[in-house]
């Protein structure tokens, strides 16, 4: 740029070039956040209603709690998030590199591919086709589909970089960079899976292993797909809102590169207490708390950037928005590092601490930012003003008051529930041993937060009709035109110098396809082998699943039971003595994959098996209300019932066969038999307990035999 | 726990990647200047918004 500024105008003008920017596809972008962001939250409201009213789910499997959960949080993420962070580079890449778009089509395919990835997820969950893990549960096919996606919007994105009019790699480009590289090796990474039909598969990982991985993968993509994206989004949009410079472009830098170096090694974090190695523990930990000096260089610089301006914000509700979204990324990233402490987590894990933090991150700085930048920019592309500044700011106060109304009654439900269970009376035993009653205690917080959530999605209501209305008073600026000189190293300036810039892109964008074709190849072929060999049982007296098991198994994974229950008894004495025996690493090398879990809204279920008979699980599965009432569980009586599908279990036991779990040879082939001798006989056992019209085919004694099994290889006889 | 094993390796290749597009960055001059990148981003607020309202009727690809 100094050059150019001291070359003659005549120079300057030669060498100026005029492009367009492409805003059609950040409209696209735009208008899918907007849709699936109001989608995650009613999604959100009805889980948050469905909580303490089973009867919510009206008698049907697609609407279980343990099935909308996960559409929950995955449309927030993926759906609401990504799309925001697509709208967002989209938009600022362009202008940060002074160019149009490498490519219009890789972004309708990036753009359309990434809705039918949503669309599919949605119809998925509903059918309870799941993996089992969180946030990374879409199954297999869809796994693929994400990869294909990602490359496709990863190419179009270094290719823009490439061809840039701007030598300087503006801060937020950084973000995107790292995110979009992290989240790559994540999703790899943590989608080892083996098929065993179209829709199915198994992780490769089992117990243990699994949990870190996908808890490297968990922490990860909050790191890098709802922090790092949004980090660039933020240094890009709130200088352009405000007006002003960022307040120091220096602490930019530095804080971009030591949160990348962090980052990374926190996951172990979600996994304390539990039968992960201690000094793994304690990397996640000490990184955890490391990480407050980057987070909050981000949230300070932020914040800074409208000193001696805060009579803007005011006034303005794009700007109120965004110190809001920064604050809370502040209070959350702050916290975080907190809740990374053992003696901390010892109180807030499982509990709805956890839940009124990621909310405070994903309404707050998420959403906040996310409705930010939308006020901003729908009056940008279709060149015109915000329809009614009273109504984003009437937006402003209600998702305000929303956020709060949410996360408060979640921490007192937290810790509240987290110190009954740990309270034990003078005399030595547990104060509140039945754990429905440290339930029933937090319910009234239950119903706050469910208010709390609609009155969020009010807010967001209000927003769509004032962005609509905004839309339609202007008209939209397709192609926008803007001047630039171009980068300094292209020197020829013949005639045909486009087709040799081609030329020179052509090898790179190989390039760049291939090491990650070789890459992914790579960690699919080398991954699996090492980890088979690896899966030696250490514990003697534990043995793989019988097929009736692994079928009842499948189905706890198929219904979200996960989402409530955790299968991870820690070594405290509060929870010894309410569950008995703590977990041991050894009695989880067959589970592909792990079931620990992350909160429990009902008890751990790791020593369930043995603790009632058979007819109690019958009944209890067929309506909980029955058998301990006031149960917030959903009842799923279709399970007694229902048939099950002996078609798939060859293919299951020779898909665990293959991935080291030690059945006999060509066990897949009488596995089938198998299972029905031991549905027999726990139907047999039901009748004697005086259960009538039990249906040995049905698939309520399948997780009977899961169940009962739990946690019983170890039990001391 | 091998697995421990892959995710420290992946991870040290991630950050070495890192460490890599830093020193890049720092031999690229990029941060010579830390200081007028964060005023340049301000400087095309609006400035085609007459000629984008023309093209908006012809629509140029």
């Amino acid at each position: 740029m100094a050059e150019h500024s001291t070359a003659s105008s005549n120079e300057y003008q030669a060498n100026l070039e005029t492009f367009y920017y492409d805003n059609g596809i950040v409209k696209l972008f735009a208008m899918a956040t907007v849709v699936w962001g109001i989608a995650a939250f009613l999604y959100g409201v009805y889980v948050a209603f469905a909580i303490f009213m089973p009867q919510l789910n009206f008698g049907s499997e697609f609407l279980t709690f343990g099935r909308i959960r996960p559409i929950h949080t995955n449309a927030a993420i993926f759906a609401f998030v990504g799309n925001g962070i697509f709208m967002g580079v989209y938009y600022s890449l362009q202008r940060l590199c002074k160019t149009r778009m490498f490519s219009d089509m890789l972004g309708k395919l990036h753009f359309w591919g990434w809705q039918l990835i949503i669309a599919s997820a949605a119809i998925t969950f509903h059918a309870g086709i799941t993996t089992g893990k969180e946030y990374a549960e879409l199954e297999w096919p869809i796994d693929i589909l994400i990869a294909i996606v990602w490359i496709i919007f990863g190419l179009n994105m270094f290719m823009t970089i490439l061809k840039r009019r701007e030598r300087h790699l503006y801060v937020a480009i950084w973000f995107y960079i790292a995110s979009w590289v992290t989240i790559t090796v994540l999703h790899v990474v943590n989608s080892m899976e083996l098929p065993y039909t179209w829709l199915h598969s198994y992780s490769v990982y089992a117990g243990v292993q699994d949990a870190l991985v996908q808890w490297w993968y968990g922490h990860n993509a909050v790191a890098f797909f709802l922090t790092t994206p949004y980090l660039g989004l933020m240094y890009y949009f709130l200088p352009k809102a405000a007006n002003r410079p960022v307040y120091s472009y220096k602490l930019s830098i530095i804080h971009f590169w030591s949160l990348l170096f962090i980052y990374i090694w926190a996951g172990p974090h979600h996994l304390l207490y539990t039968s992960l190695p201690d000094w793994a523990q304690s990397l996640g930990t000490v990184f955890s708390i490391m990480l407050i000096a980057p987070s909050w260089g981000g949230m300070l610089n932020g914040l800074l950037t409208l000193r001696g301006a805060w009579d803007k914000v005011r006034e303005d509700p794009i700007l109120k928005f965004m110190v809001v979204a920064v604050t809370a990324y502040g209070m959350a990233t702050l916290e975080g590092p907190m809740l990374a402490v053992k003696s901390i987590n010892a109180l807030s894990h499982y509990t709805d601490w956890t839940i009124a933090h990621v909310h405070v991150g994903v309404l707050g700085w998420n959403g906040f930012l996310t409705f930010g930048v939308l006020y901003w920019l729908i009056p940008k592309l279709w060149n015109t003003k915000l329809y009614s500044k009273k109504l984003a700011n009437a937006h402003f106060w209600i998702g305000t008051l929303g956020i709060l109304t949410y996360v408060i009654p979640m921490y007192i439900a937290g810790v509240t529930q987290g110190l009954m269970w740990k309270q034990f009376t003078p005399e030595g035993v547990l104060q509140y041993p039945n754990f429905l009653e440290t339930v029933t205690q937090i319910l009234p917080m239950y119903m706050i937060r469910a208010t709390g959530g609609t009155i969020y999605l009010v807010g967001a209501c209000l927003m769509v009709y004032n962005l609509v209305k905004t839309a339609k008073q202007g008209s939209f600026v397709k192609n926008e035109k803007d001047q630039a000189t171009p980068f300094p190293f292209q020197y020829i300036k013949e005639t045909g110098e486009r087709q040799h810039r081609w030329l020179e892109r052509k090898p790179m964008a190989m390039l760049f396809v291939a090491t990650i074709v070789i890459a992914i190849g790579g960690a699919v072929e080398i991954i699996p082998m090492i980890l088979i060999k690896s899966n030696v049982p250490t514990i003697a007296s534990v043995k793989p699943y019988t097929p009736l098991e692994l079928y009842g198994r499948d189905m706890y994974i198929r219904e979200g039971c996960y989402t409530c229950h955790s299968q991870m008894v820690r070594p405290f004495r509060s929870e010894t003595e309410r569950y008995r025996e703590y977990s041991k690493v050894g009695e989880f090398v067959y589970d592909h994959p792990f079931q620990w879990g992350s909160k429990r809204t009902g008890p751990d279920l790791h020593r369930e098996g043995g603790k009632y008979n058979n007819s109690w699980h019958y009944w209890h599965m067929n309506n909980p209300r029955d058998i301990s009432p006031g149960s917030i569980m959903p009842a799923f009586p279709w399970l007694l019932t229902k048939e099950m599908d002996i078609q798939s279990v060859s293919a299951k036991i020779a898909a665990m066969m293959t991935l080291g779990v030690p059945y006999p040879v060509g066990y897949d082939k009488v596995a089938p038999q198998d299972l029905k001798t031991q549905a027999k006989l726990i139907a047999t056992q039901l009748v004697a307990e005086g259960v009538t019209d039990v249906k040995e085919s049905a698939e309520i004694i399948a997780l009977i035999a899961y169940l009962q099994r739990l946690g019983t290889d170890i039990k001391a006889k | 726990m091998t697995v421990m094993l892959i995710l420290i390796v992946i991870s040290f290749t991630l950050a070495i990647s890192f460490l890599a597009a830093f020193l890049w960055a720092v031999k690229n001059n990029q941060y010579e200047d830390t200081f007028t990148p964060s005023l340049r981003i301000l400087m095309d607020n609006d400035k085609n918004n007459e000629e984008n309202n023309d093209l908006r009727i012809n629509q140029v690809n």
